[in-house]
């Protein structure tokens, strides 16, 4: 990771860079007295800018480059740092329901005035508004969708997140690495493995901590897991909201069963805490490792048939094809990781362009098409199983004997000031997670950042001009998440 | 999709079979229901769940309830969409400041005698967002709940037992409630 202090005019170069599409946005963060960007430079690689910010403020990176808009406002919100020229000042986590204003720098809320929020105006003849949410029809997340419809079709979808705000960013803060790796793993619970796997990566990076190579594979096996068992569950939620129950059905087995032999392997479904700075906390013995093994020769032919089923299912893919289509150019200024961006032509994986171990000196195919719906979506999904059921093969064949966890240094010597940076390829995307220690081995400041965070935005874009009934479908074919980009 | 169809009258169907309540939700809920009124509900239970800041583990295992090996509506229990058509109110999360409001008015639209199980760590007593600026605290101390489900998240199975306490419990000899709380 390459680091440098800038000053305002090389804050402003940065957001010129990433205007003039040479580099991509990979988080905007702050603390009390500085705002940090991250950026990928296909020339010069990953690298993070600090910029002080003596007056409480900074040049707005948002009114030349639009992803970092949402990032903005969580800062004001946060910590009560203004982006001049922004173009938009409302709120975003803040909904003026905490009892204090700028919890970094906390201010009672009633000393201050309320907080307004206003919707963007649609205007034209006929057009109606359709509010949902935050509670949703289904067992779902919440969050707020504000729909201009123009008899069936949609004009405008404007989200409201912040919803499920917890607090954790400020959780992180002071908090003892045990304590902070529980966290990581609840920031998005669909994603408690690339989490832990990400702050894991991190906080090693910062402590000099080799982790144990049998661990390192066992993470292989656990992520890979985790991604199937979304992208099951997803494949089937998309086509059961076209009313394709069959395929939800057996998608809904296909996921159990995944859900279960990660409970036999590693002693937890969800695979909490299984992945902690070090190394991991549960092995795989040999009996379960061959009925993994099984399985995934079983689940793998059953899939198959399943999405042949789907494909030769007109009426499925009468909802699926051009439905909710994101273009090339937003999926590359926007920087979307995961099936959105692969399924419209953006060509990045973590584990293969920012490798990190078990995945580095892996050869395994990404999986990209262009098309952009709902379809392409879920096809990539599917073509992804079959690559992780490959890396399971691979990582469970090919596990080295010793020991899984290293040895912690306790307490963490001068640990004050390592800062330390990760990025992991979870099943929605590119999770990015930075974090500083303080000098007795807590955290100072963690900053995790969602792939939902530019994806959320090109679901906006996505349902644009399509029937207020393929909303749901466009969305789980999205299925951001919530809670990882509340916080 | 017909050979599908034709393995599926052949194969010996997934579904596990029905636990017993858990005991400790029997004896939680007999507590909590002695000092209300009880009601026949003919053996169904509709819920309806609200993610009220959870981190979306709880919402997976919940999910996971009706998948085959778990299928919840064989006991009669189902999901619905609105609050006004449940019995049961099913709350996760630490309870955000900014999702308070909304279960506060989805509790006040589930109609009389409801029944609210607060589900996983964070909705029994916060869990690691305990004490954080943004949450109002556990579910309790929002709405009144009747039954606990630890875990993080509960197993399905957890959440089975705990749900057919709840069911076994609503639907015991009583007569027809006038109100709930
Ligand atoms: S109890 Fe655990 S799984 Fe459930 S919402 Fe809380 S952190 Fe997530």
């Amino acid at each position: 990771m390459i680091k440098k202090e800038v000053n305002r005019e090389g804050w402003e170069q940065i957001a010129d860079g990433l205007a003039a599409k040479t580099s991509t946005l990979l988080g905007l963060w702050a603390e009390r007295e500085c705002v940090h960007i991250c950026i990928h430079d296909p020339a010069t690689g990953v690298s993070v800018a600090t910029l002080q910010t003596p007056d409480k403020s900074y040049p707005s990176v948002a009114r030349k480059h639009l992803p970092a808009l949402r990032m903005e406002r969580a800062i004001a919100d946060l910590f009560g740092l203004k982006a001049e020229g922004s173009p938009d000042r409302r709120p975003w986590l803040d909904h003026g329901k905490w009892p204090v204003r700028t919890p970094f720098v906390p201010v009672p809320a009633s000393t201050t005035p309320a907080l307004a929020y206003t919707f963007l105006p649609v205007e034209g003849e006929g057009i109606h508004q359709i509010p949902v949410g935050p509670i949703h029809a289904g067992i779902i997340e919440p969050g707020h969708f504000r729909f201009s419809a123009n008899g069936e079709t949609v004009v405008r979808l404007e989200e409201r997140l912040g919803y499920v705000h917890k607090g954790i960013e400020k959780l992180f803060e002071g908090a003892d690495l045990a304590t902070a790796a529980k966290l990581a793993g609840r920031i998005s619970g669909d994603s408690t493995v690339a989490y832990a796997f990400a702050f894991a990566l991190a906080a090693e990076a910062a402590l000099d901590i080799k982790v144990p190579p049998r661990a390192q594979d066992l993470r292989g096996i656990m992520a890979e897991l985790e991604r199937i068992a979304n992208h099951f569950g997803d494949i089937g939620a998309i086509c059961n909201d076209a009313s394709f129950s069959l395929m939800h059905a057996h998608c809904g087995i296909l996921r159990e069963e995944t859900l279960q032999h990660a409970d036999a392997c590693f002693g937890y479904r969800l695979m909490m805490d299984r992945i902690v700075p070090g190394g991991v906390t549960a092995d795989l013995g040999a009996a379960e490792a061959v009925r993994l093994l099984d399985w995934t020769d079983s689940a793998e032919k059953r899939f198959d048939e399943l999405m042949q089923m789907y494909e030769d299912t007109a009426s499925i893919k009468n909802r699926t094809n051009t439905t909710g289509i994101v273009s090339e150019e937003l999926v590359q200024l926007y920087g979307a990781g995961g099936y959105v961006g692969r399924a419209s032509g953006r060509r990045f994986d973590a584990r293969h362009h920012a490798p990190y171990p078990p995945y580095d000196g892996l050869e395994f195919d990404i999986p990209v098409l262009k098309a952009g719906d709902v379809n392409t979506r879920l096809w990539i999904r599917a073509y992804e199983i079959k690559q992780s059921f490959i890396l399971i093969r691979t990582f469970v064949q090919r596990l080295p004997q010793g020991k899984i966890m290293a040895t912690l240094p306790s307490p963490v010597p001068s640990s004050e000031g390592r800062e330390g940076m990760a990025q992991v390829e979870g099943f929605r995307g590119d999770i990015l997670v930075w974090l500083r220690f303080a000098g007795d081995g807590r955290i100072a400041r963690c900053y995790p950042r969602d792939p939902s965070w530019f994806q959320w935005p090109l679901l906006e874009v996505a349902v644009k001009g399509n029937i207020v009934a393929d909303f749901p479908l466009c969305n789980k074919s999205f299925n951001c998440s919530y809670s990882g980009h509340d916080l | 999709m017909h050979t599908l169809l034709a393995k599926s009258l052949i194969t010996k169907p997934l579904t596990i079979a029905a636990p017993q309540p858990d005991p400790a939700a029997l004896a939680e809920l007999a507590q909590a229901l002695d000092q209300r009124a009880r009601r026949l509900l003919g053996h169904s239970l509709s819920i309806r769940e609200v993610d009220a800041g959870s981190c979306n583990g709880c919402e997976l295992e919940i999910h996971a309830l009706n998948n085959a090996f778990y299928d919840l509506e064989r006991f009669g229990i189902k999901f619905v969409a609105s609050p006004k058509h449940a019995d049961v109110l099913l709350v996760t999360g630490p309870v955000t400041h900014n999702m308070k409001i909304a279960l506060e008015r989805a509790y006040a639209v589930t109609p009389d005698p409801k029944w609210v199980v607060a589900v996983g760590d964070c909705a029994c007593s916060g869990g690691v967002f305990a004490g954080s600026y943004a949450c109002a605290g556990p579910v309790s101390a929002v709405i009144p709940v009747d039954l606990h489900i630890k875990g993080c998240p509960p197993q399905p199975i957890d959440l089975l037992k705990g749900l057919l306490a709840l069911l076994a419990t609503v639907s015991a000899t009583g007569d027809v409630a006038t109100t709930g709380t």
